[in-house]
């Protein structure tokens, strides 16, 4: 399992702020994890559509696509910050 | 060495400031960075904004760009406080103060916090406009300001 966070305008058009997902099978990297999200419909398919400038963090530091995932791991998404 | 906070509350600059300084007599210069919440933007009237953060990630984002910026320059004191929740316009969202031996570090680290702090702590605007609220979209100039601190 890892745990999922939603920020912002994501967090608003998925209706999600938390939550715990079963990594996908295989090597588990954040990619799998986006596909698999995307499987879930299309409100989910249209939030994290690759045209789409989301960004991910595992455990707190900026990721990849291609960032490993183990279970425990913390996966936040979210769109481009706008602090200052 | 930097103070990194992240807040609801107000922040009082001139504290922040003296804190930077007081009891060194190493200190030749102290930039400062305030930035402000606009009653307008992009063409719309700005009643208030809500911001979000990523507790946690945030105070790490913030730590890191200070890690980066004193290793870029020599630095004898930074502070960085941002606040989240509702602001309205002419409240104070952040504050960046340098403090070094000269003025050039000190601004240009002040300058360079501020542009990797825009483009990496993750904050999030939500602006109330006369038509509802909106998020604010990051900017493609904030990514060229960061950019060009690249060695």
């Amino acid at each position: 399992m890892v745990t999922l966070l939603y920020f912002a305008s994501l967090r608003e058009s998925l209706g999600c702020s938390r939550e715990q997902v079963s990594l996908p099978a295989g090597v588990p990297t954040v990619s799998l994890l986006i596909e698999a999200l995307r499987g879930r419909g299309e409100k989910w398919a249209e939030a994290l559509a690759a045209g789409k400038p989301w960004r991910v963090a595992v455990n707190q530091q900026m990721a990849s696509l291609a960032t490993p995932l183990k279970p425990g791991d913390e996966v936040a998404l979210f769109p481009p910050v706008t602090g200052g | 060495m930097p103070r990194v906070r992240v807040q609801a509350e107000d922040f009082d600059v001139g504290r922040e400031l003296d804190a930077l300084t007081r009891g060194r007599r190493d200190v030749g210069a102290v930039a400062s960075f305030v930035g402000l919440v606009r009653d307008a933007n992009d063409g719309q009237a700005i009643g208030g904004m809500t911001l979000e953060h990523y507790p946690g990630m945030t105070e790490k984002a913030l730590e890191e760009v200070c890690a980066q910026a004193d290793s870029r320059w020599d630095l004898i004191g930074m502070v960085v406080v941002h606040r989240v929740g509702s602001l309205v316009p002419g409240d104070q969202i952040v504050l960046v103060g340098v403090a070094s031996a000269h003025r050039g570090e000190a601004f240009a680290a002040c300058e360079f916090i501020m542009d990797y702090l825009k483009t990496r702590a993750p904050f999030w605007k939500r602006e109330d406009t006369p038509t509802g609220a909106r998020w604010v979209e990051a900017r493609a100039s904030d990514d060229l300001a960061a950019g060009r601190w690249k060695e």
